[in-house]
Parts: C-alpha cells; structure tokens; sequence
C-alpha cells in the first residue's frame, strides 16, 4: 500500500501545471476562480488549445487522439485542471457522444465526427431527458419512425443543457414503440440546423439561461446518423452514462471553491476581525474540508483499482462518489454565500457580473444553481438505490 | 498509489481472520468477559504464538519490524470481532513509547511483550484534562537519582491488569505547559500505586490509579524527562491510527450483519431489505464506512511522515471522519433491527457500544476538529 504519486507522476503533474500557467487565460481562470460564466468563444477556443498540444482528449484510445495515459495521469490531469482552475471540457462531446462513437459506431462516423469533437468543430448537447422520462429515462416517448433512407423525428427533450449553442444533438429516440420499455431505443446523432427543431431556452434561478427545451416536429434524419444497431440506444446509454460517473466527484474544483472561501473571508469583516477568525466559521469549513479529503481517498481508491484490476464497467462504488462529491459542492456554495453576509441580495444580470468590480453578486446565483448537482446525473436516491442493489445486494 | 496489500500482508490477514473466526464467535466472546482478566489469557497467547504482539517491534528487538499497514489490517481484524485483549494498550501504546525508548528499556520489556507475559497500561487521562495530552498534575519531583510521583490517573484502558503502567507526570512548569511533561515507567506493584479497576461500556476494562509517594529510578524514565509530550504526542497519534482502523472493522461488520438482517426480518409480508427507507439508510452507512475506511488508509499512511505537524494534523483528520462515520452507522445499525437492536443478546448493540466508545478514546470528533479549524484547515 503506498498512497503517494511516483516520481514520474510527480513530474507529470508539475509539466501539467505548468501547462496550464502558461496557456489559460487569466481572466478565464479568474472568471472561474469567481464563479462567474465562461463564454462559447471562451469554451471553444480552451479545446482547441488542450488539443493542439494533443490533450484533447486524454481518456480516449491513442488511434483516435488519446493521450494513453494511465488511469493515475488521467486522475492527475483532471485534478489539476479542476483546481487550477481551467475551464473544464464540455461533457457531451469528450465524455460522451465521443466513446459511443468510437466504440458503437461505424468507420465513417469515427472519421467524421470524432476529429471535430477533439476539435470542438462541433458543439455537442445530449438529449436524452424528456418532460414524462426524468430519472425513469426508458419511458422517453421522442419517436424515430424510419421512412426510406430516413427517419422521421418528433417530440420533445427538455433540460437540455446548452443547446442554444448546439450544432448537433445526440438523441435517444424510440424506434420500436410495441417493444418493451428499455428495448426499442435507438441512438441517433441529428444536426440542430435541420428544419422542424425548435429550441426554447429555460431560465434557471440563477437567472442565467445554461438548460433548453428542444422540440422535434417531423424532422427529417438520414439513417447514416444511426449509431450502432437499431433499438440497442438503450445499452450504448448505460455506457454513456458509465462514463459520465467518472471524475463526478469534481475533487479538484471544490478545492479551488475552498481557496475561494478563504480568500473572502480573510477581507470580510465581521465583529471587528476578519470572518475567517471566527471559530464557528472556521469549523464548518475545517468539516467539509475532511470531508472532501475522505472523498478525494476514495475517488484515488476507484482510480487505482480502476488503473490496476482493468477498466470494464464502473465500479458502483463509484456512485459514493457522485453522493459525497454533489453534497460537498452543495455545502461549499452555501459557505461561499455565507461569506457574502447581506451582499447576496443583489441582483445583476450576467453581463454586469462579468465586470470584476463586483465580488459578492455571482455567489447566491452559483448556490442556487449548484441544487443541480444532486439532481442530473443521476439523482443522489438513484445512485442511493444504485448502492442498495448493486453493492449490498437489497 | 497503490492501495492493495502485499503478498505476506494478505497472509497475514488470512492468518489473524482464521484465527478469530475459530475461536472469537459471540458465545466465546461473553465467555472471554467473563474470565478473571475481563479477557482471555488463552486467546493472548495465541497472538504471540502467530506472531502479533511482536509486529511493530525491530528485528533487533526481537520483533517482526513491520509497518502501519500490518498494524491496521490487526487491528481491523480486532474490530470485526470486537475483540477486547489489551492489543492497543500493550502493543500499541505501551510498545509505541518502548519503541522510542533506551536500548535497555527496549531489552527489559519487549521480549516480555512479545512473548505474551508482560501486558502494559497508558495512564494519561486526568480528572480535570479531558482530551488534552498536555493538561497533567500528578507531579514527578526528583528524589536522589530518581523521582517521586503523586496524583490521580482515570480511566486507564486495562490498567488493572497490566504489570506496568506507563504514567505522564508533571516535572516542571504549570498544569498546561508543553514543556515539563515527563514519562515514566511503574510497576503496578510498586509501593504506593492504588489501582482500582472496572468495567467498561464497551466490556472491556479500565482503571482508576492513585499514585502517593511512588519512588522510580532514573531508568523508569522514557525520553527526556522534560519533553516527554514530544513521544505521547506521537504514540497516541499511533493509539488514533490504530483506533481509526478498530472502527473501520467493526463498522464493516457493523454494516454487514444490519444488511444480512434487513435481507431476512420480514414484515408485511416482505423483507424489511426491500423497503427503500431502509435501503437508502443501509447505502448512506455503506458510504459513511468507505470515506472511514479512505482516512484510516491515510491515517496509517501517516504514521511514516517525518513531518509531524503533517502528521498530526491528517491524523486528527481521520479521527474526525472516523468519529463521525462511526456514529452514524452504529445508530443506524441497532435501528435497522427495531426492537433487537437495543438488546444485549444480539451482536449489533455490541458494535453500537464500541463504536461509540471508540469516539471517546484521544479525542473526539468536535475535539479534532476544533484543533484542525485552529490551524486553518486540510486543504491547500
Ligand atoms: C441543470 C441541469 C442540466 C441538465 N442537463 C441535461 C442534459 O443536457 N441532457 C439531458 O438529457 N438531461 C439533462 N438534465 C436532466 C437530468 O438528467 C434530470 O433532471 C434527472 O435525470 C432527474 O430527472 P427529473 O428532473 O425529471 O426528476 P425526477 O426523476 O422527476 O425526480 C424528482 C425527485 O424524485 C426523486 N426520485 C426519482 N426517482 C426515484 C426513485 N426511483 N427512488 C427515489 N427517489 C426518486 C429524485 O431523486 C428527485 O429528487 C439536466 C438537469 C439539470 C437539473
Ligand atoms: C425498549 C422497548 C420497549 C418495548 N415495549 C413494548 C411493550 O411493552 N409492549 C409491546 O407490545 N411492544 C413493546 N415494544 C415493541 C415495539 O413496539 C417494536 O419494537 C416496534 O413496533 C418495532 O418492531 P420490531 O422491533 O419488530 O422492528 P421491525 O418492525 O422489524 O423493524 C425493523 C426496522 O425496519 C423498519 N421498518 C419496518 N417496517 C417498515 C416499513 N414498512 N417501511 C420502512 N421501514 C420499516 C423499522 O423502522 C426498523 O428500523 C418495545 C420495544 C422496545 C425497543
């Protein structure tokens, strides 16, 4: 047992660093370390300078651009970016649309999409959730009716995060409406300028507009766009979803959120003295430091069998993850806006946020955008009852 | 980073497992309370027969030289079991101060401990200290060459038993002061030593220890006589490292016997195990066990640190974390089993009863973490 990093993993992670000191743009890092927003440009063009120096996409297989790091670098990579900070890579290109591709598709589609995901050629969004198919994603209702070389799309996706800034979508649309709930699911990749789409945006109480709804109406798809076989979608999103868990203990930036906090609350004055002084204050967030320490063990543990005993399916254990990691996030934002005292009542829109002068106003709206973490990616009670029955067997 | 164990450590699980499995079940364990110790000399000389009680001792001393991992897959064992011989107070403590301590006093005790005669005892703990190691009035004045002790020690984990006690003893400066601390070893035979044993909570045993003019020689002292909180500091970082994996075992066990339960109890016609309120309480123990289980790995990964400060501070750490996964899933655990859970005759209450007792033992949750808070936190 040796819980340390080898002297080669030490030296990755300092040319990591060093990385990211030289190429994020300081006021991308600041926007961040503030938990302000990140513009499209901004997102777009952090990609394409993680891919030109072939970092693109780290987990991926080496034919299609991976880096083949261990699973150890991978963990020290997103770690690192994480509490740098620098922007995290979207989702739904890398870490999802991406490994179906490469691993369900067919040799035209890798050619053609997975250089533009590495890229960010191509803005991605998913489109799984529907108003009636929540956590209980198999009831979706979307249809794909084939009709010749097409198929005929219609219904709705909802929650669909950043769609407004889409080029493409990837669906899970029911092909076979007499089969079984979880058979007659098809995985299709459909182009957001195709005509019938129609996308609303929902203003989160944040104020700010990050979740769509995209409505579908006799939408016309070639079947090329088919991933995999015709009703297996349902076992191509388990593996997508697999993949998603992964890194969801987002470690890194809530240590980067604690650096936050201590910088606050050393210039917020309470009683005479700065609030970090004050025991109380002090405690709850010495408590969720140790809690993050225990979280940070446990996802090095997952990382490590995961590294050694081979990849294959992920550990449900790892859902411990997902449960510690959303709830420390939670805890963290709500210290954050402790810290504001009566400047969280505020309100600015997202531009006049993004000026500097203004540390207070983006905190209440990250606290109240932060319920989400426990709510996507599989709610705290389905990963609650992802332990019950996978692990202890109830 | 590697958290699986070696070859010989599995061997050495298998070996401590068989071992307790044979012979540790709930029947035998009421027995082995029962005995005149309050635990049994037979299962003793077992462990110093496998080895155990040699463990953490230098080849030289006649010891195994082994680490804090094998320390932890012990004491692991002895928490699944809840097993009550005095491993922590002889090996752990006792050794750990003999460990630091002169070549002759290495050579006068640990071939006892290691054979099984000798057993050990730490008497620290004050009326007035509570968790704080530095908090000491039972004074040592110089006497000649040696030194002469009077106060009052509580709540001496086996201290009734032991053949010597180790004391902390103020020689110099106030009640509070770091410095001034010395430590020392006294027959419990010695003139003057009053020891009046008891049961504990736990069903393990304890003792209260009134020392009036007990004369030691100057070779009773372990360490400098004046920065003797530098060593205790240290041996009872190891005592919590050694704590953290107790809990983690009996949590393990702890967790296993209420999911057997909730699989078998029916009620409405069902298996309780088929209620989600209680399958989502058993997943929130599961999760509460492994963030114990990821602290007591570093903790012992501590135990090698050369920096104490680090070593102190993630050792605290644990101790927070451990007390309170330790709390919840004993709770939850005599919950699970309704009525029998409150019981003495099934085995669940018993882990309830140590993992509690387990938070007592150096320093609470809210103790550690206060100390944690004071210097701004874990995280850089
Ligand atoms: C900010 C945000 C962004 C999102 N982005 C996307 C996206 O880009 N693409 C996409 O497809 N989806 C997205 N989602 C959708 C997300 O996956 C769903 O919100 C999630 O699956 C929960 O579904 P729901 O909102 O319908 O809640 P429901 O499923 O209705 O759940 C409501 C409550 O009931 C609980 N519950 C549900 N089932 C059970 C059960 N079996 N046992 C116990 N409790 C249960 C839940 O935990 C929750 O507390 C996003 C969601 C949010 C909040
Ligand atoms: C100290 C004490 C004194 C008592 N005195 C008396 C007395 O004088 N006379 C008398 O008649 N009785 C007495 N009782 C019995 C008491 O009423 C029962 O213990 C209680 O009804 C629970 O039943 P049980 O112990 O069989 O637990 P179970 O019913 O087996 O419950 C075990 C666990 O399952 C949970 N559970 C059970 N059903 C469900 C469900 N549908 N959904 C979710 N969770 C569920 C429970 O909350 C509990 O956590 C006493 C109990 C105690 C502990």
């Amino acid at each position: 047992m040796d819980l340390s990093f080898s002297p080669e993993e030490v030296a990755f992670r300092d040319d990591v660093r060093a990385f990211f000191r030289d190429n994020v743009d300081a006021a991308v890092r600041q926007k961040l370390f503030e938990t302000r927003h990140i513009t499209k440009d901004e997102q777009v063009s952090w990609q394409r300078t993680l891919h030109k120096k072939g970092w693109g996409v780290p987990h991926w297989p080496v034919e299609y651009g991976g880096t083949g790091w261990s699973a150890v670098k991978q963990y020290i990579f997103l770690e690192e970016l994480q509490r740098y900070p620098a922007p995290a890579p979207l989702p739904f290109g890398v870490n999802m649309v991406g490994p179906v591709i490469y691993t369900f598709g067919n040799e035209t589609q890798k050619k053609y999409y997975l250089p533009r995901i590495a890229n960010m050629d191509d803005w991605w969004c998913q489109g799984f959730s529907e108003p009636g198919a929540g956590s209980d994603l198999a009831s979706l209702k979307t249809s794909a009716n084939r009709k010749g070389d097409t198929y005929i799309v219609n219904g709705q996706k909802t929650w669909t995060t950043l769609a407004q800034h889409a080029d493409w979508i990837f669906c899970l649309c029911r092909t076979d409406p007499t089969a079984r709930k979880q058979s007659g699911i098809s995985f299709i990749l459909i182009d957001m300028k195709t005509k019938g789409i129609t996308v609303r945006p929902i203003q989160m109480i944040d104020g700010g507009v990050e979740i769509n709804e995209v409505f579908f109406d006799d939408v016309v798809v070639p079947v090329e766009n088919l991933v995999g076989e015709e009703n297996k979608g349902w076992d191509y999103a388990k593996f997508l979803l697999g993949h998603e868990r992964v890194n969801i203990a987002r470690v890194g930036i809530s240590k980067a959120r604690i650096g936050r906090i201590k910088e606050l609350a050393a210039r917020t004055m309470a009683g005479g003295r700065p609030l970090i002084e004050d025991p109380l204050f002090r405690q709850k967030l010495a408590s969720t430091e140790i809690e993050l320490k225990a979280l940070e063990l446990t996802q090095m543990r997952v990382v490590a069998a995961e590294g050694k005993h081979g990849k294959g399916k992920p550990d449900p254990a790892s859902s411990i993850l997902k449960i510690k990691g959303s709830e420390i996030q939670q805890t963290l934002t709500e210290l954050l806006l402790e810290v504001t005292g009566p400047f969280a009542l505020p309100f600015l829109q997202d531009d006049a946020r993004n000026t500097n002068d203004d540390w207070a106003s983006p905190i209440a709206p990250t606290y109240f955008n932060y319920r989400k973490v426990s709510i996507y990616g599989g709610s705290n009670e389905i990963q609650r009852n992802i332990i019950a029955k996978a692990v202890l067997g109830l | 980073m590697d958290f699986d164990l070696s070859e010989e450590q599995r061997l050495l699980k298998d070996s401590i497992d068989g071992l307790l499995k044979s012979s540790y079940d709930f029947d035998a364990r009421k027995k082995y309370l029962a005995e005149r110790d309050g635990y049994s000399r037979a299962i003793w000389d077992k462990f110093a027969e496998q080895g155990l009680l040699g463990l953490p001792f230098s080849e030289d001393d006649g010891g195994f030289g082994a680490g804090p991992v094998e320390t932890m897959i012990v004491m692991e064992a002895l928490g699944r079991n809840l097993v009550i011989e005095p491993y922590l107070d002889t090996v752990v403590l006792g050794g750990g101060f003999l460990r630091r301590a002169s070549r002759e006093q290495r050579a006068a005790y640990l071939p006892g401990i290691i054979d099984g005669s000798k057993t050990l005892a730490f008497a620290q703990l004050e009326l007035d200290s509570r968790y704080d190691l530095g908090d000491v009035a039972t004074s040592a004045k110089k006497n000649g060459s040696g030194y002469v002790l009077n106060g009052e020690k509580v709540v001496a984990g086996h201290g009734d038993t032991a053949g010597t006690i180790i004391i902390t003893a103020r020689t110099a400066g106030g009640q509070r002061d770091a410095k001034g601390v010395g430590v020392f070893l006294v027959p419990a035979d010695a003139k003057g030593v009053d020891i009046r044993g008891y049961e504990t909570q736990d069903g393990s045993r304890a003792a209260d220890i009134k020392l009036a003019n007990v004369e030691v020689g100057a070779d009773a002292v372990i360490g400098d006589v004046e920065d003797g909180l530098l060593i205790v500091n240290q041996v009872v970082d190891d005592a919590r490292i050694a704590l953290c994996a107790e809990a983690v075992g009996a949590m393990e066990e702890a967790v296993k016997i209420s999911v057997e339960y909730i699989k078998e109890r029916k009620q409405f016609g069902v298996a309780i195990g088929s209620f989600q309120a209680l399958q989502h309480r058993a997943a929130d123990m599961f999760t509460a066990l492994e963030t114990a289980r990821s602290m007591s790995y570093l903790a012992s990964m501590a135990s090698n640190f050369t920096d104490l400060n680090e070593r102190a501070k993630t050792v605290a750490a644990a101790k927070v974390q451990i007390g309170r996964s330790a709390r919840f899933v004993g709770q939850s655990g005599v919950h699970l089993h309704g009525g029998i859970g409150v019981t003495m005759e099934y085995r669940i209450g018993h882990y309830f009863k140590r993992l509690t007792m387990i938070d007592h033992q150096f320093g609470d949750a809210d103790f550690h973490l206060a100390r944690i808070a004071a210097t701004g936190g874990i995280i850089r």
